[in-house]
């Protein structure tokens, strides 16, 4: 089977898509004759035309808008915010109209679309291209919110995305396009090539949305993670020796509630991870529903390993990011409580 | 050593509030007829003058006069006649019924009834509109039922919207009148993209997008005008300016700066300005810009100079911030006392006729309401069921709602 990086299979995703169905469009700042900043979009305009992946004026609410009239019509509009950081002057577009348009009009007008954007940090990308918004989007009805981590699942689960007939929310960790990173920022990165969820189908095919993976199976305590913080949490088992379940959760809202559950219930500890911010981050969330579904199973509090509630800075990188030192602590205070 | 000026803060202020005298001395009205008529494909460029005069073409005898006059049949003035007192007809019963407590809000069009019901008939089957709260005049003069519109108001059982939407807030595919949001100008730069989707797809409909002269502060505002401008697209950008955003005068948004219309200039859209309060005005002109659109020309600006003659909405008082006779003294009259002065002038109509007409509107007016209500009010009689509070939220239901729902025990 191919190997492909996740930019690759990203790429795939949408021309799978534009080929199969005419009615997809692409576009966003830099997207059509340059391909994309992350080169996500190459060749996508040569191949289907400058009417299907065209290059937008810098504004990212007149993307979103506009991507939302088309969907009005009847095109599946699939646009790229060129970082999360950059959503906010979107995010009226996004909230009061995209996530509300079926309900609002009870069906009459629908927003089948998706917003693509890179999102997440250990790149020293500094405040403003570091950023994980997904608490921004899981608190609001009506979206979809989808996480891949590898490009297996980024290519199924964007063609799912763009098949959905809801509004989903793609985000990209843009550590992740080119290999997986554990948060071991002083060892050489190992490319996409060698790694088996590296092996992409050719074609067509789609990841189921609301559905979370095991990526490890484990017996002691359960880890829900998702994009870069699932290879974290990897090398956080693997370096203190405790046998942890690792759930990549991919769509965080409609979340996998059973298989979050089923594990708990199995492994009667839980750590959740994630890079945003922790308070009122989607950890919380997380925790709650652990609390609430696995109260009388729960041997330890639920611990959560976060970014700080700092604005996500530039020097201090790697004491900000939860690697998998401070991931590992936590899984030893969860054994030990 | 250099002298320093003190700097101060400007506040643009109305030229009268309440207890003053009312006064449009500044607002500079051009004679009717006198603005010229370009062709469609003419290069904006050419015509930038257009976005600082108002093209009228009623004037004071209530002849139509000039290049953008004979766009309508008689029959079709004596329909939009007839739409404009429907629109006023209902408008009357619905804000008696927020006040008898039928329901919890309403929004009048009162003085701006030509607008929306004139630029309706310059229109296809199949074009979409995005319109903001004050543009019923599309679903009146569109055939749209008037019991559904009541429906909406009341959220009863019978409420298209299943009562999950304030009242006014209408949607139709079938009308192409697009889902109205209550988030100010949102809508604008979707029409721009509903235009550009049809302008991808090779299709021949076209997109109008509306938004008063308040919100034309918005930043969606410029994002449909970049976007409309870059991408040509099929799509006619109005602006109803009545002068007033509630209590804020139309100069907070730098109305008077310029005007709205000229906003577009610096885009390289064409914009016309238009008298908000002259149908068959109005109708030339959504005539023209419709036209460009469907020729491939792409968009147009257009400022509908107009005044919002009723209280904001019914949670409004408007005697608080400005006269009270100064809808009175608003230089363009009355949109239906215009229209009705014209069709008598040329011997079509009469004031007899007219109040026959009245009565009959309002007796179809009083059956609808009746006929609604008999389907219940906001707080009596039938109701949207409690179950449909989950539905739609998604095409499909995902597990969380399900849960809440069975909580809600619906």
């Amino acid at each position: 089977m191919p190997r492909k990086t996740m930019i690759e299979a990203i790429r795939d995703a949408m021309d799978v898509s534009m080929g199969k169905d005419d009615n997809v469009v692409v576009f966003g700042e830099d997207v059509g004759y340059f391909g994309g900043v992350f080169r996500c979009t190459q060749g996508l305009q040569q191949k289907y035309g400058v009417t299907r992946c065209f290059d937008a004026p810098i504004s990212e609410l007149g993307i979103v808008g506009a991507a939302l009239g088309m969907a009005a019509y009847g095109l599946r509009p699939c646009v790229e915010v060129q970082f999360a950081d950059y959503v906010y002057p979107a995010y009226d577009q996004i909230v009061s109209e995209a996530a509300r348009i079926r309900y609002r009009s009870n069906g009459e007008f629908t927003c089948p679309m998706v917003i693509r954007m890179p999102t997440g940090g250990g790149i020293f990308g500094g405040q403003t291209h570091s950023q994980s918004p997904e608490a921004l989007f899981t608190h609001v009805s009506g979206l979809k919110v989808v996480v891949p981590s590898n490009p297996h699942d980024a290519k199924g689960l964007l063609i799912a995305s763009i098949e959905d007939p809801d509004p989903v929310i793609f985000l990209e960790p843009k550590r992740l396009y080119n290999g997986p990173f554990d948060g071991h920022h002083d060892r050489p990165v190992t490319p996409w090539s060698k790694h088996p969820l590296g092996e992409v189908p050719d074609g067509h095919y789609s990841t189921p949305l609301g559905k979370a993976e095991i990526r490890r199976q484990g017996a002691d305590v359960t880890i829900l993670a998702y994009g870069t913080m699932v290879y974290v949490a990897e090398a956080a088992a693997e370096e203190t020796g405790i046998d942890a379940e690792i759930i990549d959760l991919r769509t965080l809202l409609p979340l996998d509630l059973d298989a979050i559950v089923a594990s708990v219930r199995k492994t009667g500890r839980c750590v959740v991870v994630h890079e945003a911010t922790l308070t009122s981050g989607f950890g919380a969330e997380l925790a709650a529903l652990v609390q609430q579904h696995c109260f009388y199973e729960l041997e330890a509090p639920i611990a959560r390993v976060t970014g700080w509630d700092t604005p996500y800075p530039h020097a201090q990188e790697w004491d900000y990011f939860p690697g998998p030192a401070r991931v590992g602590q936590a899984l030893r205070e969860t054994m030990e409580a | 050593m250099p002298q320093k000026n003190v700097l101060s803060l400007h506040v643009p202020e109305p030229e009268v509030r309440p207890g003053g005298t009312p006064d449009f001395s500044n607002v500079p009205i051009p004679k009717a007829g006198s603005v010229p008529r370009p062709e469609v494909d003419v290069d904006p460029r050419a015509i930038r003058d257009l976005a600082y005069s108002i093209i009228r073409v009623l004037n004071r005898e209530g002849e139509a006069v000039g290049p953008w006059a004979g766009t309508l049949t008689d029959e079709e003035l004596l329909e939009g006649l007839r739409h404009m007192m429907t629109l006023r007809s209902f408008d009357a019963r619905m804000q008696t019924a927020q006040r008898q407590g039928k329901t919890s809000f309403y929004m009048q069009h009162m003085g701006e009834e030509a607008v929306s019901c004139a630029f309706r008939r310059a229109l296809l089957p199949g074009d979409m509109n995005f319109p903001t709260y004050r543009q019923a005049g599309l679903l009146i003069a569109g055939g749209y039922p008037m019991v559904d519109m009541m429906n909406q108001i009341y959220s009863n059982e019978r409420d298209p919207l299943k009562g999950r939407q304030l009242p006014v807030m209408y949607a139709s595919k079938e009308h192409g009148f697009f889902s109205i949001s209550g988030n100010l100008t949102t809508q604008y730069i979707q029409a721009v993209g509903w235009a550009m989707a049809s302008a991808i797809r090779n299709d021949t409909k076209i997109a109008v997008g509306w938004v008063g002269d308040g919100a034309t502060a918005e930043s969606d505002f410029h994002a449909a005008l970049v976007f409309a401008s870059t991408y040509k697209a099929p799509v006619v950008l109005n602006i109803v300016n009545n002068q007033w955003a509630i209590s804020t005068f139309q100069g907070i948004a730098r109305g008077g700066s310029g005007t709205f219309a000229a906003r577009g200039l610096g885009f390289g859209i064409p914009a016309l300005r238009v008298d908000g309060n002259d149908y068959l005005a109005v109708h030339a002109v959504a005539k023209w810009a419709a036209e460009r659109a469907r020729r491939n020309l792409g968009p147009t600006l257009i400022e509908h100079v107009t005044y919002r003659v009723g209280a904001h909405s019914t949670s409004d008082d408007p005697s608080a911030y400005r006269p009270k006779e100064e809808s009175a003294a608003w230089p363009l009259g009355d949109p239906v006392l215009r229209l009705k002065n014209h069709l008598i002038v040329r011997g079509l109509w009469s004031e007899e006729r007219h109040k026959q007409t009245e009565a009959e509107i309002l007796d179809t007016v009083i059956a609808a309401q009746k006929e609604a209500e008999s389907h219940g009010t906001l707080h009596a009689g039938g109701k949207p069921s409690a179950r449909d509070m989950f539905e739609g939220v998604y095409a499909e239901m995902p597990p969380h709602l399900r849960r809440q729902r069975q909580q809600a025990g619906v």
